[in-house]
């Protein structure tokens, strides 16, 4: 290794930590990124990328076996688990293989190996080959990521309980599946493995599914969900799994201590990630942390000068747009540009599960809360012509403004592509418009984002197709 | 393909002005963003920038040249790989007038974006503010134009508006203070500087009241005045007046003169006699005109309006009075045209009809004197040392002192006095 100094060396390469480099590069930063795995990191290897993949397979292999609502014949509609699988991990070679090639473009060092803080200014290095170093920096940026929380009992073992690692490639595609936690990743692995025909029995401890959601977008999805034969037991917890053979018997307990087993073929832990604190060396430094995550300021900075961490390591909402944007306005903020701190309310949230899910900003209850006087748009899909030709007339889209002001605290919406209509309501809160400007504003006819427009219409008694 | 480069507008109001430096010669290279010309207002000079990149393939208005209408091609661009032979298909014949057909007929005009170089353009022209913001600032009555914002390119947003309406000591205090500007016309719903007063209604200004504040701004502003008053004398006139009224026939023909006619015709002979007094400051020029266009001022519902008595010393007294009773009543009713009340070359403002005994009215540019005329009414005279009655109407000449010196002003009084005074001499 030829360079040992540099003026940003960066811990991790995942979406935070290879953004960061390449804006540091662009700003004319010597710049480093210590790797152990993949360029890229979980979301692009084990996480966001590969899921989207086998939902993709999911959701053709399930308009297959619909074909004839459209009037086309699909009779031997069937899948290969293998090659669906193979498919998603071609994706992600691809995409890592892109960032390697995007870093070396913008002239970033990268070191394949663990990093750790060494004291102030250094990075060791103990590399995939070859001998440890230490490199000096004089910024370094600890985007050391997340990894999958591990109740106890919940552990995942690879073989019959999986985490998402192992969801990612089974071995096999089991008949029936408990999924511990309904968050995104738990909701999704759920969608995948129903649609391909698995029974599938999905636990949440929480009131309701996806329970970040508005409570209304929870229930509608529930009710899809339900509707396409999965077991959804909320309130519940998962007490006991007697492992057998190629079986597990899961005891579930409810809020009343009322119990029952259920016996599945596999069982997938998909109750959170906590962040990667351990082995950086952040005792080598004064960095403190808070519920297992780096505490830092509004522009990543550490209590350590000199040190910063972006990312899931720096706390929720752990998202890869929030680790790539912190990674941004972190290196922005060392070059001395003018940079606006982020606002983690206009952050967006998709789930890609069948009907999909976005949102951003507060729900009803959150806004009121907050001591808000709300205003409450709703539209369904099945008053929106698109959706209606697309045959996906399940959805809605639910707005939520200030009464007295008009500002739009949050959107949240439900059903075919939301996820792609999300980031207009994302604009709109980012540049602070009100239900007078998204009024005035023109959608496309015909395309599914005219539901926002109704919805908004609707906040304010003007909804023209309902 | 070539692109030409026009004659950027430094305000909204410029017409033209003067390429006074090129910084970029032919066949230099300039990037996006690269000064590529000083340009001059009698305000201020700018830099222009060059906002796509390319070589400059020919520089069309050469340094130095004045009155560069605003949208005129004064440069052309060319793409980096192409060649000079590109220039013959570009039209670069430069347009002497302000056209809009400029910019429709230039294929792709290079929009430049001019940077302040001396005289920054005065804040508050445009403020930008989220509409959030500039809702809560009329929720809060907050002026916007004294906030500084923290979003993006110093926009402002909710953050500062709320930041500012919880310190409201320092607020209230600059807002009171601050000029006008758009925003705060949109943000007064409430304005802090009429905390405190009386209930009251809200009349919207119509586009005559806004022409009326903003043509007396600007004279009061910007036009130096100066005023000369004068005593005269109307009873010879008044009975001149009842005479040939008197001599007036019922139905067609009919006719009733008013002491404002006699001013009128007084003031058009007037100006024929003393013509350095009937005229108009411009930049280059004063104008002398030939002939005087009288602009009689007239009350109407929400304003005032001038229609014109044109060539008004040509007229008789008869004429005047027909002409001036059908321009009031059409002006009354709003059904003057334009070229009726517009134009002009001296007014007249009289408010003798509401005892007022004199005052001075603001010149209505770009006319050069504007004379106030106030009530008839008996005073005691001194005449050859002795006191006696008569009755005097005071009139006071205000004039713009760019146009006519004061000597020029009381020469025209001189001879506006005998005419009134002695009335039967206006037949001269």
């Amino acid at each position: 290794m030829s360079e040992t100094s540099f003026d940003i060396i960066i811990i991790g390469g995942g979406p935070g930590g290879y953004v960061a480099a390449i804006r540091a590069a662009q700003l004319g930063f010597k710049t480093c990124v210590v790797e152990k795995k993949h360029l890229g990191g979980i979301c692009l290897n084990w996480g966001c990328i590969p899921t989207k993949a086998l939902l993709r397979s999911a959701e053709i292999y399930g308009y297959m076996k619909n074909a004839a609502d459209y009037g086309l014949s699909a009779p031997n509609a069937g899948f290969d688990l293998q090659k669906i699988v193979e498919r998603s991990r071609a994706v992600s070679g691809q995409l890592n293989a892109g960032v390697g090639h995007l870093l070396k473009k913008n002239k970033v060092t990268v070191i394949d190996g663990e990093g750790r803080l060494d004291g102030p200014g250094k990075v060791a290095v103990k590399p995939n080959k070859g001998t440890n170093t230490t490199l000096q920096g004089k910024h370094i940026i600890v985007a050391t990521g997340a990894r999958p929380r591990a109740l106890p009992g919940l552990e995942a073992d690879g073989k019959l309980v999986w985490s998402y690692f192992e969801a990612l490639k089974p071995d096999i595609m089991p008949k029936s599946l408990l999924v511990v936690g309904s968050g995104a990743i738990g909701i999704e692995f759920a969608s995948f493995f129903s649609t391909l025909g698995t029974k599938v029995t999905v636990v949440e401890v929480m009131d309701r599914i996806v329970p970040v959601e508005d409570a209304e977008i929870s229930a509608m999805l529930q009710k899809q969900m339900k509707k396409h034969s999965l077991d959804i037991f909320t309130n519940t917890k998962v007490t006991r799994l007697d492992k057998k053979a190629n079986e597990v018997v899961c005891t579930l307990e409810d809020a009343k201590g009322k119990t029952k087993t259920i016996t599945v073929d596999r069982v997938i832990s998909a109750v959170g990630v906590v962040g990667n604190i351990e082995n950086i060396g952040l005792e080598t430094t004064k960095i403190k942390t808070d519920r297992g995550c780096i505490k830092t300021g509004p522009f990543c900075q550490t209590d350590e000068a000199g040190v910063y961490a972006i990312g899931d390591v720096a706390g929720p909402p752990m998202l890869a747009h929030k680790a790539e944007h912190e990674g941004v306005i972190c290196v922005e903020k060392i070059a001395g540009l003018k940079v606006h701190p982020l606002d983690t309310l206009k952050i967006p949230g998709c789930t890609y599960c069948h009907p999909q899910v976005a949102s951003v900003g507060l729900t009803e209850e959150k806004a009121i809360q907050a001591g808000h006087k709300v205003r409450i748009g709703r539209f369904p899909f099945i008053g929106n012509g698109k959706a209606i030709a697309l045959g996906e007339p399940d959805g809605l889209v639910k707005t939520i403004f200030d009464e007295k002001t008009g500002e739009l605290l949050g959107a949240h919406l439900i059903g075919a592509e939301v996820t792609e209509l999300v980031q207009g309501f994302v604009i709109a809160m980012g540049l602070e418009t009100t239900e007078e400007d998204l009024m005035h504003t023109v959608f496309p006819h015909p395309t599914i984002s005219e539901t926002m427009h109704e919805s908004v219409l609707d906040a304010y008694g003007r909804v023209i197709h309902m | 393909m070539p692109t030409p480069i026009l004659m950027p507008a430094l305000s909204p109001t410029m017409t033209e002005g003067k390429l006074s430096k090129w910084l970029v010669s032919e066949g230099d290279s300039v990037e996006s963003g690269d000064a590529i010309a000083e340009i001059e207002t009698d305000k201020a000079t700018m830099e222009v920038e060059a906002v796509e990149e390319g070589r400059i393939g020919k520089i069309v208005v050469s340094e130095g040249t004045d009155g560069v209408a605003v949208n005129a091609v004064i440069a052309i661009l060319l793409e980096d790989d192409e060649d000079d032979s590109a220039l013959d298909s570009v039209e670069t014949s430069a347009p002497s007038a302000p056209s809009e057909a400029a910019t429709e007929t230039a294929p792709d005009p290079v929009a430049v974006t001019p940077r302040s170089v001396s005289a920054p353009e005065p804040k508050g022209t445009r403020i930008f503010a989220s509409p959030l913001a500039k809702r809560l600032a009329v929720e809060a009555g907050v002026d916007l134009s004294t906030i500084t914002g923290s979003g993006p390119h110093g926009r402002i947003v909710k953050n500062d508006v709320e930041a500012a309406e919880k310190t409201p000591v320092s607020q209230t205090a600059t807002a009171v203070t601050a000029t006008p500007s758009p925003a705060q016309e949109t943000a007064a719903a409430t304005p802090p500087q009429l905390q405190g007063l009386p209930g009251y209604q809200t009349l919207p200004n119509s586009t005559m009241r806004k022409v009326v504040a903003k043509r007396l701004t600007e004279s009061k502003q910007t036009v130096p005045h100066f005023y000369l008053t004068i005593d005269c004398e109307i009873d010879n006139l008044l009975a001149l007046r009842k005479d040939l009224n008197n001599r007036s026939t019922e139905g067609e023909g009919a006719y009733k003169l008013s002491v404002n006619d006699f001013i009128i015709r007084a003031s058009a002979i007037a100006l024929g006699k003393v013509p350095a007094a009937n005229a108009m400051w411009t930049d280059d020029a004063i104008l002398q005109f030939d002939e005087a266009d009288i602009s009689v001022a007239v009350a109407i519902e929400g304003g005032l309006i001038t229609p014109i008595i044109k060539n008004a010393g040509a007229k008789g007294l008869i004429e005047i009075s027909n002409t001036m009773k059908d321009l009031a009543s059409r002006a009354r009713s709003g059904k003057l045209t334009p070229e009726e009340f517009q134009g002009g070359t001296f007014s007249i403002s009289n408010l003798g009809m509401f005892g007022i005994k004199d005052f001075s009215a603001i010149v209505n540019p770009p006319q050069g004197c504007i004379l106030a005329v106030g009530a008839g009414e008996q005073r005691p005279v001194v005449k050859d040392g002795a006191l006696s009655v008569a009755t005097v109407m005071t009139v006071t000449l205000s004039v713009d002192h760019r146009v006519v010196d004061g000597a020029v002003g009381a020469e025209f009084l001189a001879a506006f006095k005998p005419l009134i005074e002695d009335p039967v001499t206006m037949l001269l």
